[in-house]
Parts: C-alpha cells; sequence; structure tokens
C-alpha cells in the first residue's frame, strides 16, 4: 500500500543553518507516526516539510506516492493536510469566531456553523469569548483555539506539533482522548511530542531523530524494547 | 514569619472579564513557593501585576516593605524583582557574555552617556568578573560569546535566568522555565534552580505546568483557577486536595 | 448662526477629502499591513495621468478615468507588491515603512519625467462635466459639484468597504492574510492572490481619491498629496488606524472643525491664518499622544525564514577592521586634499556642503542605526539650529559658533521635550508623531518672527576666530571637517558605550530592558536629543554656509524624508554610511546628473530604486555588498593565516526564541 505521506532522503533547513540530513519515514494511511528526540533534533523543520511551510532543499516528499515537494502550503492543504504549528498560531488580529470561520471554511462549506459549534462544545471557554479578539486570550486560551480547530477538522492527515506544550495537565488528557477519536475517524497522524510517555500510548511507530538524522524507525514494541536511549 | 513580597486580595478586570478576583500571595525571604494552576487561570496576568506590566484594578502589592502601586517596570527590578518570560524575552543580535554586561551595567546604574563620551566605558575587569563568575555558575561559559539568536531553547532559558540573576535579585520570578525544553534540559533547569535558591539565598516564584518540578522544588505551593486561588498550603497539602485534582491534576500526575 | 452653518457647510467637502484619503489609508493599511505613505505617490500617480490625458490631451472624460484609475492604479499596487513588499512580510514595520517612504518619493518623480506635466500651468479638472458648476444649498451655501462628489465617494466607499470586511470570506481572508500569510495557507487558501488583489484594490481606492481631490488644486504637484495623505492619517488616526466607518467620521470631523475655528477664531493672528493647514497635523499629534499601545500581533510563523544577517563590521577580524579603517582615511585623506589643494573653490563649497550633510545624517545613525526608532523630523531639527545660529547672531550679537552650539542644545531641547511624552510608544507612531511635528513646524513654528518668519530674512554671517576668517571657504572646510571628527567620535562612543549596549539591548526586547531595570523612556529621551542636537549643529553650520536659509529647499520635511530613506539605504549602522549618504546626496547630482544632462527628478528616481534594494537588503545595500566583501576578504586572511573557516554553520530544529507559549 502507498503511504499517505513519505520523505525519501529529504534535507531542508533554514538559510544558512541546516535542520534535516537525509530524512527518510513514510506514514501509513489511518496510522500514528509519532517524532521523537531532544530539542533542535529537526523534529519541527520535518513537521513543517511535511505541510509545505518548508522546502526540502534535496530529496523528494510524496503525497500518496505523488511528488509533492516544493509545493506551496495551500496546496497540501487542498490535499486534506492540516498541519497545528507549535506555538500559538492563532490570529491574534480576528476574533475567536472568524479565526474559526477562516481555517474551517474551505474544507467545510457547507456545514460551516455546525463546525464552529461543535468547536465551542469542545470548549465552552471558547465560545463565552466567541468575539473577542483571539490576541487578547491567555496563552493557554490561543492553545485551545488552536487545537479546537483541528479537532472539529477532521482532516485525512493530522500533524500536531507540541500539541500539549504549556497546557495544563487535566487539557492535555483531553487533547489525547480527542487525538484517539481522531484516528478512529480514519486520519492518519503526524505527532510531534516532548512528553514522550503521551507520544508512545497513542502512537504505532516511532522515528527518533537526532540531530537531524533518523536513529530509530520501526513500530513502537520495538522502541519501547530496545528504549532507544531515552529517559523515562 | 516575615515576608518579602505580600500581594492582598490582587484583582484584576480585562474587558469585563475578571482574570484575577482577589488573590493574596506572600513569599518570604529566600522561599521557593510555586504557583500552579490550569491555563487561563490567570498566573501570567498575576506575574505581570507582581512586576509592574500590568497595572492592577484593587488590591495592593508590597515588596520588601515597599508598596509597589506606581512604582515602574525598571524601578521595580532595581528593588530587586527580576523576572524571566514564558515567551523567551532575550536580546537578539547580542552575545551572552553581552547580555550579562548589559545588565551588569543596569544594576550599577553606570549607563550616562557623558561617561560613554568621555572614557569610552570599556568593560572593566571588575564587571567582567562578575560576569564570568556567573558564567560559570550555570555553566555558560562555552556559549558566552555566541549570538543568543544561534543558541538552542534549553540553553536560550539558563541565559535567561543568568540575565535576572545578575541583576542579584531577592526574588526571582520564573514563568514556565521548562516550556519547550526537553527532559535532560529540564534537568538542568532544575538542578540550577535548586543551587540559587539555596547557595544564593534567592527567593522563587515559579509558575509551571511540570508537576514533577513544582513538586521537587516548591516548599509552599498556590493554585489558580479561574482567576481565584483555590488553594494554598505546603507542597505534600496542595497536591492532596481533592479540588486541586478535579481543577488541575486529573489522572496523570 | 448662520455663519456656524456656512462653516459646517464649508467643512463638510474638506473633511470629505480628507475621509476619502482617511479611507483609503486604512484599506491599505488594513489589507498589507504596510503603514504606506507610498499612498500619496500612488494618489498622485493616477491624478497626474488623468490630468495628461484629459485636460493636456484632451480625451474624453471615461476614458482617461478608466486608465487612469482602473489600469494605471491597479497596476501600480500590483507591481508594488510583487516587486517590493512581496520581499517585506517578516520585515519590521519600521524597514516596510523606510521602502514606502522611498515609493512616496519614487513614484511621482518618475510620473513626472514620463508625463512631461511638471511645467504645464492648467488647472486639474474633476471626474464629472462641468465641475465647478456650484449648487445652492437651501438657496443660499454654494457648492460645487466635484465637491459633492467627493463626499458622496468617500460615504460609498467607507460603507462597501466596511461591508467587505464584516461580511464577506474575501474580507475576512484578506484581513488574515496580512497577520500570516502561511497561517493562511495552512487553511488551503492561496495568499499569494489575496494579497495581489488587496494592493490592487487598495491602489485603485488611492487612483480614484487622487482624481477625485485633484481639482481642489490649482496644479497637480505632488507635495500637496503629501501633506494631504499625512491629514488623511490624522483622521484615519482617530479611526484607530482600522475602523473606516470611524474614520470617515474623523475626516469629517477635522474639515468642520478646521473651518469652525477659523471662522470664530481671532481674525489676523496667524494661529488663525494657519489653523487650517495645521489642524490635522495637531490632531495627529495628539491622537498619537493618548494612543493606547495595543498588543502588537506578529506571524506565529515568521521563524520559517532564515535569520538576517548580521553586521559587516561584526564578523570580521581585527586586522581587517584596522583595514577598513585605513582605507577610508586613506579616502577621506585624498578627499579632503582634493578640496583644500588641488581644486578650485567651487569643487572645496561642494566638499564642505557634503561634510556638513554628513554630520546632519549622522544624526539619522544615532537615532535610527543605534537605537532603531525612525524619526521624520530630522530635517526640522536642523532647521532649528540654523535659524537658532540666525537669531543669536543678528540678535544677540552671539558668535556664530557659539550660536551654532546653542542652536544645536535648543534642538537637543525641542527633542527631548518631543520625546517626553511619546517615548512609552517608539516604532510606528513615534515616526507618525514626529511626521506631525515636521509639518506643524512647517506650516506654523517656522512663520514666527522669532524662527524663520522676518522679512527679509537676515544672513548668517561666516565665524571669525581670532584672526581666522572663514568666510575664506577652504578654512570654513577645515572647521566642518573638525566639526564632523568631533560628532563622529561622540557617535562612535555612544554607539561603542552603555548607551549603545542599551539602545541594541532595547532593540532586542522591550520587555526584557525593562526588567533589568533601565528606564526605557530615559534611554529614547537620551538617543533622541542627542540625535536632534547633531542635527541641530548640522543646521548650523549649514545657514553658515548658504548664508541665507531658504527652509523650504533645504529644510522642507519632504527633504527629511528624503535624508532618512538615503541613509537608511546605504548603511545606518555606521559613521561611513552617513558619510557615504552624504558623499551621495551632494556629488551624485553634480558628478552624475549633471555630465548626463539628467534632470533632478532623476535623482530621487535614482534613490528610490535605492529603496527597492533596501526590500532586498534590509541591512542597507552598501552593508550588504561590505559583508559581501569583507566575507571574502576574511576567508582569505583565515586560509593564509592557517585557521580553520568559522562560518560552518549549526544544525538547529528551531532557531526560535519565543513561538513557545
Amino acid at each position: 500500500m502507498t503511504p499517505v505521506l513519505e520523505f525519501r532522503e529529504v534535507h531542508a533547513g533554514y538559510g544558512p543553518f541546516r535542520a534535516l540530513f537525509g530524512v527518510s519515514l513514510a506514514l501509513e494511511s489511518g496510522r500514528v507516526l509519532a517524532l521523537l528526540g531532544s530539542n533542535g533534533a529537526g523534529k519541527t523543520t520535518i513537521a513543517r516539510v511535511a505541510s509545505g511551510l518548508v522546502c526540502p532543499t534535496q530529496g523528494s516528499v510524496l503525497i500518496d506516492g505523488a511528488e509533492f515537494g516544493g509545493k506551496r502550503p495551500w496546496e497540501f492543504a487542498r490535499e486534506g493536510f492540516v498541519h497545528a504549528p507549535e506555538g500559538r498560531s492563532v490570529f491574534g488580529s480576528l476574533t475567536v469566531s472568524e479565526n474559526l470561520q477562516l481555517a474551517l471554511r474551505f474544507r467545510h462549506k457547507a456545514t460551516l456553523s455546525v463546525c464552529i459549534d461543535k468547536a465551542y462544545d469542545l470548549f465552552p471557554r471558547l465560545g463565552e469569548r466567541r468575539l473577542q479578539l483571539a490576541g487578547t486570550l491567555s496563552g493557554g486560551e490561543q492553545r485551545m483555539l488552536a487545537l479546537a480547530r483541528v479537532m472539529v477538522d477532521e482532516p485525512r492527515v493530522l500533524i500536531a506539533d507540541e500539541l500539549s506544550l504549556g497546557l495544563a495537565p487535566i487539557i492535555v488528557d483531553e487533547v489525547y482522548e480527542t487525538l484517539r477519536v481522531i484516528q478512529n475517524t480514519g486520519t492518519s497522524l503526524l505527532i510531534v511530542e516532548q512528553h514522550v510517555g503521551h507520544a508512545l500510548a497513542i502512537a504505532e511507530t516511532v522515528v527518533m531523530l537526532d540531530r537531524g538524522r533518523v536513529q530509530f524507525d520501526g513500530p513502537v514494541a520495538d522502541f519501547a524494547s530496545q528504549d532507544a536511549g531515552v529517559p523515562r | 514569619m516575615n515576608t518579602l513580597l505580600q500581594a492582598v486580595q490582587v484583582t484584576k478586570r480585562f474587558a469585563g472579564i475578571t482574570a484575577l478576583n482577589e488573590v493574596s500571595l506572600d513569599v518570604a525571604p529566600g522561599e521557593f513557593v510555586g504557583l500552579i494552576g490550569p491555563n487561563g487561570a490567570g498566573k501570567t496576568t498575576l506575574f505581570n501585576c507582581l512586576s509592574g506590566l500590568t497595572r492592577f484594578d484593587s488590591g495592593s502589592i508590597s515588596f520588601d516593605g515597599v508598596d509597589l502601586s506606581g512604582v515602574a517596570v525598571h524601578q521595580r527590578a532595581r528593588l530587586g524583582i527580576a523576572r524571566t518570560f514564558q515567551r523567551m524575552e532575550l536580546f537578539t543580535g547580542m552575545t551572552v557574555r553581552q547580555h550579562l554586561l548589559v545588565t551588569d551595567r543596569a544594576h550599577s546604574r553606570s549607563g550616562a552617556m557623558w561617561k560613554d563620551i568621555l572614557t569610552g566605558s570599556k568593560a572593566r575587569r571588575d564587571e567582567l568578573q562578575r560576569v564570568d563568575e556567573l558564567l560559570d555558575f550555570l555553566d555558560l561559559g562555552a556559549d558566552a560569546d555566541r549570538d543568543v539568536a544561534a543558541l538552542s531553547l534549553g540553553r536560550g532559558r539558563i541565559v535567561e535566568l543568568a540575565r535576572a540573576l545578575m541583576t542579584q535579585p531577592k526574588l526571582l520570578l520564573l514563568d514556565e522555565p521548562s516550556s519547550g525544553l526537553d527532559i535532560s534540559e529540564t534537568e538542568v533547569v532544575i538542578e540550577r534552580l535548586h543551587e540559587v535558591n539555596r547557595e544564593r539565598g534567592v527567593a522563587i516564584l515559579l509558575v509551571e505546568h511540570d508537576v514533577e518540578m513544582v513538586r521537587s522544588l516548591a516548599t509552599r505551593v498556590f493554585v489558580l483557577d479561574f482567576g481565584t486561588r483555590i488553594a494554598s498550603g505546603t507542597t505534600a497539602e496542595v497536591f492532596g486536595d481533592a479540588n486541586v485534582q478535579r481543577a488541575y491534576l486529573g489522572g496523570v500526575s | 448662526m448662520d455663519g456656524f452653518i456656512r462653516a459646517i457647510i464649508q467643512g463638510v467637502p474638506i473633511g470629505g477629502v480628507f475621509a476619502l484619503v482617511a479611507v483609503g489609508f486604512v484599506l491599505t493599511y488594513k489589507t498589507s499591513g504596510v503603514f504606506n505613505l507610498a499612498f500619496g505617490g500612488q494618489a498622485f500617480a493616477s491624478a497626474a495621468l488623468y490630468f495628461k490625458l484629459h485636460v493636456i490631451e484632451e480625451w474624453p472624460q471615461w476614458i482617461s478615468l478608466v486608465l487612469s484609475v482602473f489600469v494605471l492604479a491597479p497596476l501600480v499596487g500590483l507591481i508594488l507588491e510583487r516587486v517590493i513588499f512581496r520581499h517585506l512580510r517578516n520585515a519590521s514595520d519600521l524597514a516596510r515603512l523606510v521602502v514606502s517612504i522611498g515609493m512616496l518619493v519614487l513614484i511621482p518623480a518618475v510620473m513626472k519625467e514620463i508625463l512631461d506635466i511638471a511645467t504645464v500651468v492648467k488647472h486639474p479638472v474633476g471626474i464629472l462635466p462641468d465641475g465647478l458648476h456650484p449648487y445652492q444649498l437651501f438657496g443660499r451655501y454654494p457648492v460645487s459639484r466635484d465637491e459633492i462628489s467627493q463626499v458622496v465617494f468617500a460615504v460609498l466607499a467607507a460603507l462597501l468597504l466596511a461591508a467587505l470586511f464584516r461580511f464577506t470570506a474575501l474580507g475576512l481572508q484578506m484581513r488574515a492574510v496580512v497577520e500570516s500569510a502561511r497561517m493562511t495557507e495552512l487553511a488551503g487558501i492561496r495568499s499569494d492572490r489575496i494579497t495581489a488583489f488587496s494592493w490592487a484594490l487598495s491602489s485603485t481606492f488611492a487612483g480614484l481619491a487622487g482624481v477625485l481631490i485633484a481639482p481642489r488644486y490649482t496644479t497637480v504637484n505632488e507635495t500637496y498629496f503629501f501633506v494631504l495623505v499625512v491629514a488623511g492619517i490624522a483622521a484615519a488616526a482617530i479611526g484607530g488606524l482600522t475602523s473606516l466607518p470611524r474614520s470617515l467620521g474623523g475626516g469629517f470631523a477635522l474639515g468642520v472643525t478646521a473651518i469652525l475655528l477659523r471662522t470664530y477664531l481671532p481674525q489676523d493672528s496667524i494661529i488663525a491664518n494657519q489653523i487650517q493647514p495645521a489642524l490635522p497635523f495637531i490632531v495627529l499629534f495628539c491622537v498619537v499622544l493618548f494612543w493606547k499601545d495595543r498588543a502588537t500581533v506578529s506571524d506565529p510563523l515568521a521563524t520559517v525564514d532564515p535569520p538576517p544577517p548580521s553586521s559587516a563590521s561584526d564578523d570580521r577580524g581585527a586586522l581587517l577592521t584596522w583595514g577598513t579603517r585605513g582605507f577610508w582615511s586613506v579616502v577621506l585623506g585624498l578627499m579632503a586634499m582634493h578640496a583644500l589643494v588641488w581644486g578650485n573653490e567651487f569643487r572645496t563649497t561642494l566638499y564642505t556642503q557634503a561634510v556638513i550633510y554628513a554630520i546632519i545624517f549622522m544624526s539619522v545613525t544615532v537615532f535610527t542605526g543605534i537605537a532603531g526608532e525612525i524619526s521624520l523630523c530630522q530635517s526640522s531639527f536642523a532647521a532649528i539650529g540654523a535659524f537658532a545660529t540666525m537669531q543669536f547672531a543678528d540678535r544677540f550679537g552671539v558668535s556664530v559658533i557659539g550660536g551654532a552650539f546653542i542652536g544645536a542644545m535648543i534642538a537637543a531641547l525641542v527633542g527631548a521635550a518631543l520625546a517626553l511624552p511619546l517615548m512609552r510608544l517608539g516604532g510606528i507612531w513615534l515616526a507618525l508623531a514626529t511626521l506631525a511635528f515636521a509639518l506643524l513646524f512647517e506650516s506654523v513654528i517656522v512663520n514666527f518672527d522669532w524662527v524663520g518668519g522676518l522679512v527679509p530674512l537676515p544672513k548668517v554671517p561666516r565665524p571669525l576666530l581670532g584672526t581666522i576668517d572663514f568666510e575664506n571657504e577652504r578654512t570654513f572646510f577645515v572647521l566642518c571637517v573638525v566639526a564632523l571628527l568631533l560628532v563622529a567620535f561622540v557617535v562612535v562612543r555612544v554607539r561603542n558605550g552603555t548607551t549603545g549596549l542599551f539602545l541594541t539591548a532595547m532593540r532586542g526586547s522591550e520587555t526584557a530592558i525593562a526588567s533589568i531595570g533601565v528606564s526605557r523612556a530615559r534611554l529614547r529621551v537620551t538617543a533622541f536629543a542627542l540625535s536632534a542636537g547633531i542635527a541641530g549643529l548640522g543646521g548650523g553650520l549649514l545657514g553658515m554656509y548658504s548664508s541665507t536659509i531658504s527652509y523650504s529647499s533645504d529644510f522642507g520635511p519632504f527633504i527629511g524624508l528624503f535624508w532618512l530613506v538615503l541613509v537608511v539605504n546605504l548603511s545606518t549602522r555606521t559613521v561611513e554610511g552617513a558619510m557615504q549618504a552624504a558623499a551621495g546626496f551632494v556629488l551624485f547630482p553634480e558628478y552624475i546628473l549633471k555630465p548626463l544632462d539628467l534632470g533632478g527628478a532623476y535623482q530621487y528616481i535614482f534613490f528610490g530604486i535605492g529603496a527597492i534594494t533596501f526590500a532586498r537588503h534590509p541591512e542597507g545595500i552598501l552593508e550588504f555588498q561590505k559583508r559581501r566583501s569583507m566575507n571574502s576578504i576574511q576567508r582569505r586572511i583565515d586560509r593564509r593565516s592557517g585557521r580553520s573557516s568559522s562560518s560552518e554553520m549549526p544544525s538547529v530544529d528551531t532557531p526560535t526564541m519565543g513561538t513557545t507559549s
């Protein structure tokens, strides 16, 4: 079966800074792949390449077997790729409801209002603040907004970069609960996670990175048994 | 018990939303206090009130016997309140050493322009010595002359800590110092904080989501939820509290 | 009562003009995120083409209108976006402001050169046939057809555009793209198309405003449009720069208030005469003063782009540093010899001028290069220095050298006084307030007797020091060089000293500099006062040089903008940059344009094009070239001395500090 997303010997970086050195990996349809590694290992760059934000300088990125390297983020998005970038990643000058409209409109034209209501159900806090500018939300609420969008979008591939960062433990649990639900609807997940425990609990495949190179690539069971040098 | 920092019934509203509702909090000299709570509970807002970035609507905050209302951010820093930031605020374009040098100059208040013109204000030996001492203490020597933009997130947080210490504070406000760090980097931060508190006697108020970190460092903990203080006490008491479990900790501890 | 109604009816059309510009400006700001002063240039371009086609060539009105507003204007917008602003997406507000000022200089110069309308004496015509036809409102208040069209278009445009932003998906996407094109793309939206559409739309609107407004003036002149845009910004600022209906209201309020004040203030005082042109600048200044700083939004995905390069002087070794210094000493020495020994008197005066401008430009080095802020009233400070020198010499018989120093002091004090209330702002707001001050200075302050209002203006004598008479051009040249060296010494010392460190730190993080105990306000006031003082000193020397101060040709606000763009384009951080800019400013027209027989407009065109290169190299084009050559020379030195190359880049995942929250 053709993987929904595949990297072949991908090199990428930011100007003179190089972040990836020949990374190869494959995400099978409906599966969950976790990217692990310390800070600076290249996880975020992989997520960015997988959504078109960063163009590989060498190697190829394939979607359903078709070359996608060098294409723009909107072309990835139209293939059903949704990227939840790390950090706050909301439009600060738009209101909460405008943020959701913008993010969901393209893929859910007909059911837009239903989707938005669903987001408010998930996070009632956002519902209370739907006309507030997103820039005036607290850091955690901004993360919720970014999450809400992702959770109701039901994409084909979800690229989740540090979803749990800066969230209270109780919300982190909810986030992972929802990720499981999303996965059961057939979405493939590419997860970047600092918290190894959370990642291993949901992942089927693990790719372990070190300084821009793949150290380990295999099923989560193998990873756990050999414990490739990861604390915890 | 004498107190270093005393916040009494601090209230802050933003556009109809009460971010802080009569929150009281105190820190004794040399004490290590944790401040936890779910997202949007008002932790960062409280920090901003303490360090002067945000004005609060009612209540009072005093530090070392001085009432802080109407005291500007930089004046609070001179009184001995130092802080780090959740979203890192480094002086981009400067090296680590320059960060500390600039802070030392700010602390000694030797920044008059006429001195620059007449003397050239080259770094003096005693300044460099103080800087080097701190670089050693926090193990930053290897990165001393690198631009901070080239540092990893973890090293960046240590630089922020070093800069805060350079002002020789009595109280250190730390806003999620482990956010975005991996496990080994977090361990380094924990170790350093421990030393700062024990060896230098600096009181610390720590906001953090990493429950383990708070538990291992803090002796007392305050818990905020929806802008209200829902619990306070020794670390063991607070983490055993049912309310806290429900509001914040959930299943995972 | 009749007077009151008359004032309102007179004021509404003027307000309509302000409102039209304000709405257009807000549109540009909302859809491009650029504080686009080039709006004046864009408006001028369409007005000029319309004037050329309809008034001079006598083409039919509608063809002229379509070509100038619906063809030329969107085209200008698209070109601006594609060639320049696309590359500035992650640049600072200030960088974009500078580039837009460059365009404000460039576009009219190009249009005038192409259309050849500079010397035509004809009155512009509106878009309706017989636009001057008066209607009697309520039977007794005359209103012309052109004025009605201006008011109607302003109101219609504000309503339609507000609806576009509030109710349509396109409007939402336009706003989103401004904040983060990348995040918008992640939602499946083609941001490049949205951006192009935004620019075309706002530029069309600028063109329409230009054509509608032109009949108010006796001729099509870009300075009218420039001043009008600033007045429009005042109206827009009342609307918080983002609200279209409030900007509309702000425009009308400004127009009506100006006429009311003129009607009811005592006649014949200088204030009453100048209040109408000056009111918008006063209002703008006040709005900025009481502006509530809102949280600025930045692109959360900005870190996807490579980090900006460091400045050339930062990564050169000691040998190379001394090498460059030696090189510059030799070049300057040769120039001095050229001026003093080998040249004729004309050449000496030319070099003297260059030296004086180098001093003035160093004020930009201090405030923009070191403090990272932008002041658009450096020319006013220079004028203060010049007039003070003149006044002290004329009234009190103070020696002119003393007068120049007093002038510098006064400029510094004015700078500090101006800065004090503004200092919590910085950035674009500071730039705006200084622009308002420059225009206020021009329309009101300069006309006072104790500034430059005396007729005839007294002459500024040359200094006399003991037996040395600086009437001689060569000795005066030496005096200016001494002053230049002094100022350069001060600037370098400040840059490398504690103040320079603090300022660099403040550019890195406003929040953190306060958290280590440095007062930002004091720091900014110091830097601004120093900068103003330097400009004042240079202005005093310029006054001595030319003996009769000609404010409008040497110190006008437009000239000040041009200075800034020039210095920023070359290199703001270094003293050499200021000197090179001065050399270019003075010598370029003389030695390049004159021999090639090109008009003065080409100076603007060339430096405007410089602003385009600035888009690619925000550190300054000279700085860019220097870094390139420095790096190659440094590599050669390293190779010879056997050191390994130090430029191996570390691998980083996220070269980001602060995206995590």
